[in-house]
């Protein structure tokens, strides 16, 4: 079909879309495949539905080695990071891992990021496939005063994720590792089905699971073992269509929809990941504290879950209006909601019709007002 | 060996037309545009009475990832719209060529390109 309005991010036009280790199975799969910030990345298997469905009740495996993987190094590798991010890594414990962003000097969010520290003077920096370049090439600049090396690994590692209820079961078949001990957040080397890997408990699904963080040569045999140990628990592979219908549900941003430069983590409602407290000066700090001044005094657009009360669906960029039809917010991501069975968004949406419950606001569909209900993110959330 | 049926007809924006009986002719969307759309979430089909026109857009069919318009293969009127595939958008997925037929339309003029069955494995194969 002609008619996608939800691209993803531009990357700069590639001649050829990059193709992840498993790209053979997923077309022995017979995936729908589509271009994503120039990979080849498997959009869905059969029903994009069922598998959302899949990972909400059981499991799902994704592939998601297109994630930019950046290594950072040396007695400075946690000051580097302090420096050149807005979260404070070099407090982070070995093992654990923390949400964070990366941000320009005027504050606008370049990219989120979930930093990894292996050990005491290593980190894994993973960030999203369409900004791993800006990210790889803004930090080797904001870590040049420092002791410490940054590595470009896009290509050292390959990602699967194994998302669902039934994720801890299925790994624990294939894995002596601590995985009762591996909190939300942290992440540990370990071996599974025989291949060395980071065992990370992360996940873009409101669901518990895990991310594998493997070589290359070994994701096939470890996709294989995995489809095999997972094939009675009801794993099924997963495509990036269900990933982003699970990460909308559970109210998860995504950058160029949620973040982009133009917004700063306090407009983005993510202020809490701006840590002014930590040692040394950080890139974009003073543009920051300004935006969180502003942001306490004149409540900026509020990133709000809006609930169709139609059928039709709202898509990024869409806007959206009050009663008397005045544009009062634009819609970053929509779809309809497996889980909730009607067509949900996230937007931005000025303070003063932002609170749940708001009455009267609708969403302009190809010129047709469809009214839309105000709620809380996330839209889900699993039971713990 | 082709999953479109042979006793059809196709436009190139993908819609499928019977031949007529008595006049009106059954419209669907193919197998191909089903597969490509991915799970069709809703469907905004043309009211019954309506004047439908050859290659103009009529309606619109909803998925997960897209939304994009259904065209009308002829021109005429609407005669009856398929309630069940209103209610259960997911039989345009489940069986394309069968339940999941979108409108019947009185045809006063046909499209100027129809394919054969033949012509739109073609036509989807290029």
């Amino acid at each position: 079909m002609s008619e996608t309005p939800h691209q993803p991010p531009s990357a700069p036009p590639a001649a050829s879309p990059r193709r992840t280790a498993l790209d053979a199975v997923h077309r022995a799969l017979g995936a729908t495949m589509t271009d994503f910030a120039g990979w080849d990345m498997p959009l869905r298997y059969g029903s994009e539905r069922d598998e959302h469905q899949a990972v909400r009740t059981r499991a799902g495996l994704f592939d998601l080695s297109h994630m930019g993987e950046i290594t950072m190094t040396g007695p400075q590798a946690g000051q580097a990071l302090d420096h050149a991010l807005v979260g404070h890594l070099s407090a982070l414990a070995v093992g654990k891992a923390r949400y964070t962003m990366i941000c320009a000097p005027d504050g606008g969010i370049l990219d989120d990021l979930i930093v990894y520290r292996l050990e005491d003077e290593r980190y894994l920096v993973v960030a999203n496939a369409s900004n791993a370049q800006t990210v790889l090439d803004t930090v080797a600049v904001r870590a040049a005063g420092f002791d410490a090396q940054v590595t470009d690994d896009r290509d050292a590692y390959a990602l699967l994720a194994v998302q669902g209820p039934a994720a801890p079961g299925i790994l624990k078949a294939l894995t002596d590792a601590d995985l009762d001990g591996l909190r939300y957040y942290a992440g540990l080397p370990g071996t599974v089905a025989g291949v060395p890997a980071l065992i990370a408990r992360t996940g873009y699904t409101g669901e518990d699971g895990f991310e594998l963080f493997v070589a290359p040569a070994d994701a096939e045999p470890l996709w294989k073992a995995l489809l095999a140990a997972g094939a009675d628990a009801g794993l099924v592979p997963c495509g990036l269509s269900c990933r982003d219908t699970l990460r909308l549900e559970a109210g998860m941003p995504l950058y160029g929809h949620e973040l982009t430069a133009q917004v700063t983590p306090f407009d983005a409602g993510l202020g809490r990941v701006v840590k002014f407290d930590k040692p040394g000066d950080f890139v974009g700090r003073e543009a920051l504290t300004a935006a969180a001044a502003r942001a306490a005094e004149v409540p900026p657009r509020k990133l709000v879950g809006l609930v169709a009360e139609g059928r039709r669906v709202p898509r990024a960029g869409f806007t959206v209006t009050d009663a008397s039809g005045a544009v009062v917010g634009e819609v970053t991501s929509g779809a309809p909601s497996p889980t909730l069975g009607v067509p949900i968004a996230m937007a931005y949406v000025d303070a003063a019709h932002a609170a749940p419950g708001t009455e009267g606001v609708a969403v302009d569909i190809r010129g047709t007002r469809e009214p839309y209900r105000v709620v809380a993110l996330p839209f889900y959330q699993r039971e713990r | 060996m082709s999953i479109n049926p042979e006793q059809l007809r196709y436009s190139k924006e993908h819609e499928w037309l019977t031949a007529p009986e008595d006049g009106t002719s059954t419209v669907g969307i193919t197998s191909h545009a089903a597969d490509a759309l991915g799970d069709v979430v809703f469907v905004q089909l043309p009211e019954v009475g309506a004047t439908v026109t050859a290659g103009e857009s009529c309606g619109e069919l909803e998925s997960t990832k897209s939304v994009s318009e259904l065209y009308a293969p002829v021109s005429g009127e609407v005669t009856e719209v398929n309630q069940d595939v209103v209610d259960d958008p997911s039989l345009v997925n489940s069986a394309p060529f069968e339940g999941g037929w979108l409108f019947k339309v009185k045809v006063s003029q046909e499209g100027a390109d129809l394919l054969t069955a033949a012509e739109y494995d073609a036509f989807i194969a290029a």
